[in-house]
């Protein structure tokens, strides 16, 4: 489950713009929500506020019961996949999908089993010995996605993850996000400004303007 | 990259310009390398005084561009990734070294080293007019340009690594080590080669606060005002060739190994 209450964002010093301005919702556990809005309606500000990479003006975070508005973004619970992928550099597949692993100290023993299997669940394990620099767009996005899921967050926080990559590609892309949300039984929250996107997945949609959520739908 | 084959007037004012500057400069060099006798030129190279400087150039830039990259790698990121009250303050006084005559680096050394603090540090390391207040004089100028070298690699990095690391569990610490550090190991190379060339030319605040005494603190570009200040033209083109070919010599070698690093 994510709560948010009254979240509002403003860039430090006088006189800059409201981004946000007391946004206010909630998505039910395990169900995929898609939140839309124009380029600079702050989405990503949003998303780096619930991933905690940003403080609020004012407002709390909630993620499954659980106020985290001051935690440190390693303990929230969350999974994070930005528009690129954001990949790290100078790490191979398998070193980027066990990176969160090892930071929370999992044993050296658990780490290459679980790889695997987040490797295999989004189809990459031929990539395992490949750097970023190798992949193509849509393989960068399912290394990004393995190495958030395989931490086993509570949510999934995806900032326009479909956007570098053609429609073929993206169609994949979009399959295997809705078999993962089934399977892993996660709370999604996809940031896109495709509408297309947001039909083919969202249970529930949320429209971002004016620094606020302007309206609300829910799939039948 | 743009083909050789597809050559435009623009492309052709480019190199021409690029062309003229690197005339210019080969012009000089060729003047001053013709300026005396290959074997004067070994002679010079030979004696004890100009090899003992040429030992003490390369340690002493080496020395100084390893201490600015320790300086430079922190200083740059933070100021890369940080916004603070007074930011912009701060960003300027970096840079005081590059605008500042070397000279007056010299004499502000010289002069800090003779406070009640500066004495403390003297206690413990001899620093006026030693071997020591050499690197301190290269490392005072080279740090600030090894800075704004690091400062330009980590904003040309993007934080989103760093910030998906911090999400699966990092620390700050741990993903700067971890992803943003391996990322610009090219940049640390970049910055060291620059500090070490600014080190290797170094000479104003070397005269002042280390002094040129032969066998001692005597440098490259100490031993090339010496040699001018007592009309022995010959022995000041001759080191001067040296300075050109060292200096040739690890900025190619550094530019080569920072590609495949």
């Amino acid at each position: 489950m994510i709560r948010l209450e009254y979240i509002s964002w403003a860039p430090p010093g006088k006189g800059r713009a409201t981004i946000l301005d007391g946004v206010s919702f909630e998505i039910p556990s395990a169900s995929y929500a898609v939140l839309m809005g124009r380029t600079g309606s702050g989405k990503t500000t949003l998303l780096e506020i619930l991933c905690g990479l940003r403080a609020p003006s004012s407002g709390t975070v909630w993620i499954d019961a659980r106020e985290v508005t001051s935690f440190p973004p390693g303990e929230r619970g969350i999974g994070y996949v930005p528009q690129d992928g954001a990949l790290f550099p100078t790490l191979t597949v398998r070193e980027q999908i066990g990176f969160g692993l090892r930071m929370r100290g999992v044993p050296a023993a658990e780490i290459e089993p679980r790889v695997l299997e987040a490797a295999k669940g989004v189809g990459v394990s031929a990539l395992l010995d490949r750097l970023p620099p190798g992949l193509s767009g849509g393989e960068r996005q399912r290394v990004a996605l393995a190495r958030a899921l395989v931490v086993k967050p509570s949510v999934l926080l995806l900032d326009e993850p479909l956007a570098s990559v053609d429609e073929e590609t993206q169609d994949d892309l979009m399959d295997l996000l809705q078999r993962t949300q089934r399977e892993h039984r996660i709370t999604v929250l996809h940031v896109t400004h495709s509408r297309r996107e947001a039909e083919g997945l969202g249970e529930m949609q949320l429209h971002l303007g004016g620094g606020r959520v302007l309206a609300k739908t829910t799939a039948a | 990259m743009i083909s050789v084959h597809r050559l435009s007037p623009f492309w052709i004012t480019l190199g021409l310009v690029a062309a003229g500057y690197l005339g210019f400069w080969f012009a000089m060099l060729a003047a001053t390398a013709t300026y005396t006798s290959p074997g004067e030129v070994m002679e010079v190279l030979l004696s004890r005084e100009i090899r003992y400087a040429t030992l003490l150039s390369l340690v002493t830039c080496t020395a100084s561009a390893l201490l600015s990259v320790a300086v430079a790698v922190p200083v740059g990121y933070l100021m890369s990734r940080r916004r603070f009250p007074g930011h912009a303050i701060v960003d300027a006084a970096l840079d005081i070294p590059i605008v500042l005559p070397p000279m007056v680096v010299g004499i502000c050394l010289l002069i800090f080293f003779q406070t009640r603090a500066g004495g403390l540090i003297e206690q413990a390391i001899p620093l006026t007019y030693t071997v020591g207040g050499v690197i301190v004089a290269q490392f005072v100028i080279a740090a600030a340009f090894a800075i704004r070298t690091m400062r330009n690699v980590f904003d040309h990095l993007s934080p989103r690594p760093e910030q998906v690391a911090l999400t699966l569990g990092a620390t700050p610490a741990q993903a700067f080590c971890h992803v943003t550090l391996p990322a610009a190991r090219g940049g640390i190379f970049a910055a060291a080669s620059v500090a070490w060339a600014r080190s290797l030319g170094e000479f104003g605040p070397i005269l002042v606060f280390a002094g040129a005494t032969r066998m001692k603190t005597e440098v490259l570009p100490t031993s090339v005002w010496l040699a001018w200040s007592v009309g022995e033209l010959e022995q000041g083109v001759a080191v001067s060739l040296l300075m050109i070919a060292i200096s040739m010599i690890v900025l190619v070698a550094v530019k080569m190994t920072g590609e495949r690093v």
